[in-house]
């Protein structure tokens, strides 16, 4: 700690250069941040599926319905403990810019097979005895300043609804809260049985079904008994387990990971070579300080660790104040992003990792010159003087 | 050599220096000795070897033969770390052009040797605040080199170089940059050293005057002594 002012002195020695320094590294870092939220985002929905279930779609493609009376030949399968289904509704609410997930579902076994919504029994009765009702996420309630009692019209777009030509109205009768962090809260959750009804009671089918397994490891085998049981029918299914489902729905839009990865790997490099100058640099210009050091009876061992202290602190200073801002920044872009990530955070883990980063980035452009240094000879040095 | 015991003995010493191909004989065969409290002044032209020989004896270079013994201790037989350690309890540099820290005050000048030490912050700040005072610049401890004069930033690596209360203070033309004026207010702060605390000076230069304030005055020439005379 004795040293910290000699450090710190010199790092001010050239200001303007230490400042836009610390403001690359800072610019760097708070990319560092947003990314690893936007990468949270993509993948949050693989980090919370559940080992116990999986999901079974249509063969062609997510979008080809599957019979309603797949579930209950489903539910007589060895080894599956519960069955539910669910559909994508993609109705409209006020302006299309309102985007966010609606779903039909059936409400007590859908809650049922997924903790992760957490409503109050109270809700769940009353959503049972509305058929008209709907529960959504309070981060989306918070959005649209919606309440408990209120009435929400959505426009129907995939399905129109017969008797009020493409309009639904929608009785909001429970907010559900995160059981856990990742768990998505902008869902909108209505009955089947109403979307079924104003589609004249014939729609017959459903989105996807969701299995509950009684043994995870069992998993391989009972996916290829339900694909095998629907196997040459008019409606062929393809069964996942609900994170390679995850994992695969993320991925329609790229690998975000190897993406993001590539675009941290070019900035961080970027930062390697600014911070390396800046030290490279700020040591030759005092060579003949670090030979009045020596000749004081500043050790090599002392001397280089003087100067890898100058570019830890340099990287600690920016990289600190990046990855605060990151944190400052990541709840209101967060919300502005709601209606597309629904999860936007940036995960402890990798917080630790930013800040191994920083560390890594003061020692790795510190060694060059710090090995300099160490390697100076004062006589020679203050000869040159 | 002064009277009383020898501090520093040079012995045999010859210093080598390769330029591409070229064979430089800085120092031959060298015989010195420094007797405790003595202030020695070592004159000679350009190239004749005094700066080498300062920093021979006070460890900042090896010699190529011979052996350099400061207060019993061989010390061309230290290793690296162990020549660090030895000058940062035993000696003291005094340089021509200061080569004080520009981002450091004064005070944080004199009291970098002392960062070496195991001294609490307020022992630190105590003999920093006796090395000022010594050097009569307390009135400028909160100054950055920049506010200083030349004479000033000389006597502030002054306080620099005794605040460990070093055993021998060892001195590159330290009036070589300064007026006649400011350069013998640094000879009598060196003298009253000499004098009144008792340290032993070794000193280069090339100003007659300022060797005459020595009690010895070593001529070299071409790596050797030519003439040896008390000042």
């Amino acid at each position: 700690m004795k040293y910290l002012h000699l450090v710190w002195a010199n790092l001010r020695r050239r200001r303007l250069r230490s400042l836009l320094t610390v403001l690359s590294i800072l610019v760097a870092f708070i990319l560092y941040g947003l990314l690893s939220a936007t990468n949270k985002g993509f993948n949050a929905g693989v980090d919370l599926a559940g080992n116990d279930r999986l999901v079974t779609i249509h063969k062609v493609s997510l979008i080809q319905p599957l019979p309603v009376s797949y579930q209950s030949r489903i539910e007589t399968l060895e080894g599956v403990d519960a069955v539910t289904y669910s559909n994508w509704f993609g109705g409209i609410y006020q302006d299309p810019k309102n985007f966010f997930p609606q779903m039909a579902v059936d409400p007590a076994p859908f809650l049922d097979l997924y903790p992760e919504y957490v409503l109050s029994p109270e809700e769940l009765e009353a959503w049972k005895a509305d058929r008209t009702g709907a529960v959504v996420g309070r981060a989306l309630a918070e959005k649209f300043g919606w309440k408990v009692g209120d009435r929400i019209p959505i426009q129907g777009t995939i399905y129109r609804n017969q008797e009020t030509g493409g309009l639904w109205e929608f009785n909001l009768v429970g907010l559900y809260e995160a059981g856990t962090k990742d768990a998505d809260e902008t869902q909108f959750l209505f009955r089947y049985d109403y979307l079924n009804e104003g589609m004249g009671g014939s729609l017959g089918v459903v989105g996807w079904y969701i299995v509950r397994i009684a043994d995870p490891d069992q998993a391989p085998q009972i996916a290829e008994a339900i694909d095998s049981t629907f196997a040459n029918s008019p409606a062929e299914t393809k069964t996942t387990t609900e994170k390679a489902f995850g994992q695969a729905f993320a991925q329609q839009v790229g690998n975000t990971a190897a993406i993001i990865r590539a675009v941290l790997a070019a900035v961080f490099f970027t930062i390697l070579l600014v911070v390396g100058n800046t030290m490279a640099q700020s040591v030759r210009e005092r060579t003949n300080e670090l030979a009045v050091l020596k000749a004081m009876g500043f050790s090599n061992g002392r001397v280089m660790a003087l100067v890898l202290a100058e570019s830890c602190l340099l990287a600690l200073v920016g990289g600190a104040l990046g990855l605060l801002v990151a944190a400052i920044l990541i709840q209101p872009v967060g919300k502005a992003l709601s209606g597309f990530l629904p999860v936007f955070y940036m995960p402890p883990k990798d917080m630790a990792i930013g800040i191994a980063i920083v560390l890594l980035l003061g020692l790795v452009t510190g060694v060059p010159p710090a090995l300099q240094a160490m390697r100076l000879q004062v006589a020679d040095a203050l000869r040159r003087a | 050599m002064a009277s009383g015991e020898a501090l520093v003995r040079v012995q045999n010493v010859h210093k080598v220096y390769h330029r591409g191909n070229e064979r430089i004989d800085v120092l031959r065969d060298l015989d010195v000795n420094v007797g405790k409290g003595e202030f020695l002044a070592l004159m000679g032209p350009s190239g004749s070897g005094k700066s080498t020989l300062l920093n021979i004896i006070g460890g900042l270079d090896r010699p190529t033969e011979g052996g350099v013994e400061v207060g019993e201790r061989r010390i061309d037989r230290l290793n690296d770390g162990q020549l660090a350690s030895w000058r940062a309890r035993h000696v003291g540099f005094v340089f021509q052009f200061y080569n004080l820290m520009p981002v450091l005050t004064a005070e944080r000048n004199v009291e970098l040797p002392l960062l070496l030490t195991n001294l609490s912050r307020a022992k630190r700040k105590k003999q920093v605040e006796t090395a000022l005072a010594l050097v009569g610049l307390s009135d400028r401890a909160k100054h950055y080199p920049r506010q200083l004069s030349g004479g000033q930033e000389q006597r502030v690596g002054v306080a620099r170089a005794i605040v460990t209360d070093p055993t021998l203070l060892l001195c590159d033309e330290p009036t070589g940059d300064l007026d006649r004026k400011s350069g013998d207010e640094i000879l009598d702060l060196l003298e009253g050293l000499n004098q009144q605390h008792g340290k032993t000076i070794i000193m280069v230069t090339h100003d007659p005057l300022a060797a005459a304030r020595a009690t010895r005055v070593l001529h070299l020439d071409k790596g050797q002594l030519s003439s040896e005379a008390a000042a």
